[in-house]
């Protein structure tokens, strides 16, 4: 007995030499099922393409908790090598100068070439500076879509094969779902403040806030302007009729449609999984967009996360963060990501590689969010939205909303609310 | 009564030490923290810090969504504790009747505590979730138009509901125990005195109960003010606007979804100061009206 515990003790003193000294890299993330998978698998077949580095992914909850768990350890003192933060939280990031390390820097000075022209501008561009210095990966992206239930546009007498294109067409085939009885509910959405505020803006190209809706510095929301107004006072009166139907602030509304209680949805492309799972007869179609508003469609913006590297670590750590961005890059593996999770590819190499594949012809709804993100150059309106407290600028929303949805305020009161709580908020924290 | 005396000085203090180094690690260290924080203006990863007194105090407590949420909490709390204790002590003195089967009742009676706060609240959303609720159907057909992602008053009856109902195992209990130390010769008197059973009970058995209802006064205080952040975490997430937003949930929200530490660990102190008053208040004022068999 003793003699093997002994053995087992000289056993574990042993390892550590007999092992390889690779350096290990941690990665924090926040995906879960099919994504995970995919993380994993990329970190074992990147851990096999080399042996220097050693990247561990590690699960840590929901996307909240992932940032929590990130700002908790740093201030232990204890971060992580490379950390998943979801688009909300880009603005805490970049907030956090001393915090994090930009990685157009990392790749520099890990002798890895960054050719910019070689990225989807409209994912990159979200990710940088307003002088254009990338400063986070982006590891998954996503745009909202409109998804409808073909059984139930049958039922009512509406064209199967032409979804409805603007809101007004999206209200008018609402409202003959509900009437024709072929449903009780005629459109959900999930997410009101990143489709119905943040999307609605970028693509009907008016403006979410000043400052190029706080890219180029402190924003100061305009979400109470006119076409929000119309568009939410629209809503309203839907939700009155009972024809929209409200699901919960993130995005509990795809149960709503996929449970056949609704017949049209708008929910991010990435939640293309839970419907394909429900076995439905489903449809896809571009985001809706206002046809009163000059120039739209423009562009949407990503959603989805991004892959920051933190700051204060061994120059064997970053080599070794640059060299796996540099392994991410590559086209197979951006095929790979974009092909097992639906998020989007970040390369444009990687984006014609699937299309040559034909990929697309057999799942057309994968490119709709591509070509929605970038059909054309963006505009100050559309590169994205950023400020230092989104988190709390959405809870501020979806507070107001309900309280529209519940026939408590109309809707410019609402919005009004909306942007002025909100402006409060961000003059708090900025100290203006 | 006798002083236990130790052989040596250092012994009491030493069996006294791993108690100590929990209170100390686990209660006082984070709550001399929260005090800490209470007082800096910070950002999220503590790049930049500055001393700001007492002005994070001054905002919470003038800010209308704090007092909205006191209101909401004192509602809650208030509801919970007193539904939980009626339902529980009903049940109690229903179960005593029962000649057979006693035990098989009050083990069913007992098992809803074991469920974790947030599966309790799951169990409770997918009840009376608007759109696939087993139970939300029926109240439509009955003509209430049940919605608690939008009704105020819908959402605040469901996690009450949630709340009350993982509580009433653990007063049950209690309230069992204290039925059973009551005296059959006290209630066999008043029988036989002519007293109806209603009579006897609210002369009898619910002043004689005092010291189990006082005791669960405060635990169920303390659990509807502090317990019940995993049941509306899961069930409304505060929501909708902020018609169930209670203090404890107010700190989790400002502190962990908008990143604002100051302010959320000056209310985590407003909290720590409402218990202790709290505790003491019952234990001062109402104790003394409390006859301890």
């Amino acid at each position: 007995m003793k003699k093997t515990a002994l053995w087992c003790a000289g056993l574990m003193a042993a390892l550590p030499l007999s092992a390889h000294a690779a350096t290990e890299i941690s990665w924090w993330h926040a995906m879960t099922g099919a994504n995970a998978e995919v993380v994993t698998k990329i970190a074992s077949d990147f851990n096999a393409s080399q042996s220097e580095y050693e990247l561990k992914p590690v699960f840590k909850g929901t996307y909240p908790e992932t940032l929590n768990a990130g700002i908790a350890a740093f201030r232990a003192g204890q971060a992580p090598d490379i950390m998943q933060v979801f688009d909300v939280g880009t603005g805490v990031m970049m907030g956090a100068k001393g915090a994090i390390k930009p990685v157009a820097e990392v790749l520099k000075e890990g002798g890895q070439t960054f050719d910019k022209s070689q990225y989807l501008a409209g994912i990159v561009g979200y990710y940088s500076t307003p002088e254009g210095e990338m400063l986070s990966f982006p590891y998954n992206s996503s745009s909202p879509i409109l998804y409808y239930n073909k059984d139930i546009f049958a039922k009512a007498g509406l064209d199967v094969d032409n979804p409805p294109k603007t809101w007004a067409e999206v209200w008018a085939a609402a409202r003959k779902i509900k009437e024709s009885g072929a449903a009780t509910c005629g459109y959900t959405s999930t997410w009101l403040t990143w489709i119905h505020t943040e999307n609605f803006a970028a693509w009907n190209n008016v403006s979410w806030a000043t400052n190029e809706n706080g890219l180029a510095g402190v924003p100061e929301l305009k979400i109470d302007g006119p076409l929000f107004v119309k568009h939410f006072h629209e809503l309203a009166d839907l939700a009155k009729e009972g024809v929209f139907v409200y699901g919960g602030r993130t995005s509990e509304a795809k149960q709503n449609f996929t449970s056949g209680e609704c017949g049209i949805l708008t929910e991010s492309s990435g939640g293309l999984g839970d419907i394909v799972k429900s076995g439905m007869n489903y449809g896809i179609g571009q985001l809706p967009y206002d046809e009163t508003a000059a120039g739209a469609p423009q562009n949407t913006t990503p959603g989805g996360a991004s892959l920051w590297v933190m700051g204060g670590k061994s120059d064997e750590v970053y080599k070794g963060v640059a060299a796996f961005f540099a392994y991410l890059s590559k086209t197979e593996v951006q095929q790979f990501l974009h092909e097992q999770s639906g998020y989007l590819p970040v390369t444009m190499a990687a984006y014609e590689a699937t299309k040559a594949s034909g990929f697309y012809e057999k799942n057309p709804a994968r490119e709709v969010p591509i070509l929605q993100m970038s059909g054309k150059p963006p505009t100050e309106n559309s590169k994205g939205v950023r400020a230092p407290n989104l988190p709390q600028l959405r809870d501020i929303q979806n507070e107001e909303y309900e309280k529209m949805l519940a026939g408590q305020q109309d809707a410019a009161t609402a919005l009004k609310n909306a942007a002025e709580r909100g402006n409060a908020a961000i003059r708090d924290l900025t100290g203006g | 009564m006798r002083r236990t005396v130790f052989p040596h000085r250092l012994l009491p203090w030493l069996l006294l030490a791993p108690q100590l180094a929990i209170t100390l690690i686990f209660f006082y260290w984070p709550a001399a923290q929260a005090f800490r924080q209470s007082m800096l203006k910070e950002d999220p990863f503590g790049l930049s810090s500055t001393f700001v007194g007492l002005a994070n105090f001054r905002k919470v407590l003038s800010d209308p969504n704090y007092l909205n949420s006191v209101q909401v909490t004192a509602v809650f709390s208030a509801s919970v504790a007193f539904l939980a204790m009626s339902i529980a002590l009903f049940l109690a003195v229903q179960a005593e009747k029962i000649i057979r089967g006693k035990g098989f009742y009050r083990t069913l009676m007992i098992w809803p505590y074991a469920v974790a706060p947030a599966i309790a609240g799951m169990l409770w959303l997918f009840m009376f979730n608007p759109s696939f609720g087993t139970l939300a159907r029926p109240l439509r057909v009955m003509g209430i138009n049940w919605n608690p992602l939008l009704n105020a008053d819908h959402a605040m009856i469901l996690i009450i509901a949630a709340a009350t109902w993982k509580q009433i195992s653990y007063n049950f209990l209690f309230f069992v125990a204290g039925l059973q130390a009551i005296p059959r010769s006290l209630l066999e008197a008043a029988a036989i005195d002519g007293a109806s059973r209603r009579h006897s009970f609210w002369t009898i058995t619910f002043p004689l109960l005092a010291p189990t209802t006082f005791f669960l006064l405060v635990v169920n205080t303390v659990y509807a003010l502090f317990d019940t952040f995993g049941i509306i975490h899961a069930v409304t997430g505060g929501g909708p606007g902020k018609a169930t937003e209670t203090l404890v949930y107010k700190v989790y929200n400002d502190g962990f979804v908008n990143l604002i530490m100051g302010e959320s660990a000056a209310q985590s102190v407003i909290l720590m100061v409402i218990v202790i008053a709290l505790t003491a208040f019952q234990f001062r004022f109402i104790e003394r009206r409390v006859h301890y068999g």
